[in-house]
């Protein structure tokens, strides 16, 4: 029943794109978010993780240095997410306001120019090179895989890994809670429809603006630090190599639709692992060093035959 | 009517976009339980005097009052806490939410209020109501005019702005959509309304405005202009 072939895709291949696939998700939520509601691709929107992950590590350092032992990293996230809000809130504030009643290619150039201001303070701050995250070989879940076995059917999951998706689960379900049920929610879903007929409506659309950034702010350090609990490391490049696939999940999903952007995360993860798998043959389908490039590909044929994306979004 | 029961006047308005100037000096007013229609050809600044009351355009002079207070260069969203509701021509509704959740945003100025008006909706819709789960944008263009009118009474409103509201309806909705603005006056809303189906809109109205490039060309009672033969003549197609 679970043979070797089993066996092999899903811990190496199955479980690590589910994983790659709720980091995209997460980052993809504040890229959507933002496309919908300010109306602009945030290329700064990397840095926020990046910058998340690093003040995680710093808050872990300091753990160490104060109460002798490390902290979990989801434990020492919690001031970087308040951080990374107080970030983007600001940003918002003094780069992109101004900006708001501007052709909108002004207000772009302007988060470019965040996306490299942020990682040049980052660098100043925490040098340029990579930094070890999490120390030590991480092992399998010690539960999962005495449950596995007993039926015949061993998972090779590491604890980290359980974390990162059990973690991504209970975020989705605060996030769908919140566009659904609450009055903000739902006016975040109103502006992202139409944010003119949310002003005459009477919606505090500046509001609704400040809700996006603590939401994207929040999600962006969670996919930052679950990113760097995957990999165990970080360095200042990290967030603007995530971009690409971010912006792919979004745009798949269909542009202003969080829940399009939890779907295209999950597919963008999945198809980098996945086309890394043997196949055909005993080789892998496309080399590993590849994998951004099926990111690419989904975000071209998309925006070549469908720019709406799955859930139709808005089309620009 | 007196002075005393007005609740809208506009008077003397310059205003249009960037640096073009579309109304021309524009006077209109509205008095309590009153429907007003605004009618004239395409480019004769209709719309655009509902967008310069909602402050959305720039306003070179003139002013615009509610309920005796000036409300020029007043931001949107306190325009509409002031109980101005609007009901744009098109994209109307928030077409990802559904029929309840679209009415929920129209209260978003005073929430205290939204279980009751949602009531009072359901009963002034009873469609409405059946429908309430259901996204706005899987609604037929009647049925979502429908919601954007109960989405604007979710407020407390001194007045109701309505933009061409039977736009691409068929005769059958067009009716029905007069019929539903008549209920909501006789319910005790001010209504002015900009409609190009002007022989039915000036039939439920109890005055109108004819503009002609962004300036009052004739004003009257709705049948009185209906019954002008230039005005008859010259729009509303008559042959005579």
């Amino acid at each position: 029943m679970w043979d070797s072939f089993g066996f092999e895709f899903v811990n190496y291949y199955f479980v690590p794109g589910l994983v790659l696939g709720c980091i995209y998700a997460l980052g993809a939520i504040g890229i959507t978010l933002t496309f919908g509601i300010l109306r602009f691709a945030n290329f700064a929107h990397g840095e926020i993780m990046m910058t998340g992950a690093f003040l995680t590590w710093t808050f872990l350092e300091l753990s160490k240095l104060i109460f002798g032992f490390y902290f979990h990293p989801l434990i020492a996230c919690i001031p970087s997410i308040f951080i990374a809000i107080a970030i983007a809130l600001s940003v918002d504030r003094f780069f992109y306001k101004p900006f708001r009643d501007s052709p909108t290619i002004m207000i772009v150039m302007a988060s470019f120019g965040m996306m490299l201001i942020i990682r040049s303070l980052v660098q100043v701050i925490w040098g340029p090179n990579q930094i070890t995250f999490v120390k030590g070989i991480a092992k399998p879940n010690g539960i999962l895989r005495d449950l596995s076995g007993s039926f015949d059917m061993m998972l090779l999951v590491p604890s980290k890994h359980v974390f990162i998706i059990l973690g991504t689960v209970i975020i989705m379900l605060a996030f769908n809670y919140m566009l659904t049920k609450t009055r903000i929610g739902k006016a975040m879903r109103a502006v992202s429809d139409s944010p003119d007929l949310a002003k005459v409506t009477g919606i505090d659309v500046e509001q609704v603006i400040r809700a996006t950034w603590y939401v994207g702010g929040f999600c962006a350090v969670m996919a930052g630090v679950f990113m760097a609990m995957d990999t165990q490391f970080i360095m200042s490049t990290m967030g603007f190599r995530m971009l690409l696939p971010m912006f792919a999940a979004a745009i798949l999903g269909g542009i202003g639709r969080p829940f399009g952007a939890v779907l295209g995360g999950l597919v963008i993860g999945f198809a980098e692992e996945l086309s890394a798998y043997p196949w055909f043959g005993n080789g892998p389908l496309l080399s590993p060093g590849y994998k951004s490039g099926v990111a690419f590909s989904i975000l071209v044929v998309m925006l070549i035959f469908r720019p709406s994306g799955i859930l139709k979004g808005r089309v620009f | 009517m007196t002075s005393q029961s007005e609740i809208m006047s506009v008077s003397n308005l310059f205003a249009g976009y960037g640096e073009t100037e579309i109304l021309h000096g524009i006077n209109l007013n509205v008095n309590d339980g009153e429907i007003v229609c605004v009618i004239g050809p395409n480019g004769a600044g209709k719309s655009t005097v509902l967008k310069a009351i909602l402050g959305q355009i720039n306003i070179r002079d003139g002013s615009i009052n509610l309920a005796d207070q000036d409300i020029v260069n007043t931001p949107t969203t306190e325009i509409i806490k002031k109980g101005i509701s609007y009901v744009p021509q098109t994209n109307n509704v928030f077409v990802s939410l559904t029929v309840e959740e679209n009415l929920e945003m129209g209260a978003w100025v005073n929430p205290e209020y939204t279980q009751k008006k949602l009531r009072e909706m359901y009963e002034l819709f009873p469609d409405l109501s059946e429908k309430r789960k259901q996204p706005a944008g899987s609604l037929s263009g009647g049925q979502r005019q429908m919601v954007a009118m109960a989405k604007a009474l979710m407020v407390n409103a001194k007045i109701l702005l309505l933009d061409e509201p039977t736009a691409g309806l068929s005769p059958k909705y067009r009716s029905e959509i007069f019929s539903t603005i008549k209920t909501i006056n006789n319910n005790g809303v001010p209504i002015l309304m900009v409609e190009q189906n002007a022989k039915q809109a000036l039939g439920v109205s109890d005055r109108g405005y004819i503009l002609v490039d962004g300036a009052n060309r004739h004003t009257g009672s709705g049948i009185d202009l209906i019954n002008d033969k230039e005005v008859a003549r010259m729009f509303l197609g008559s042959r005579e």
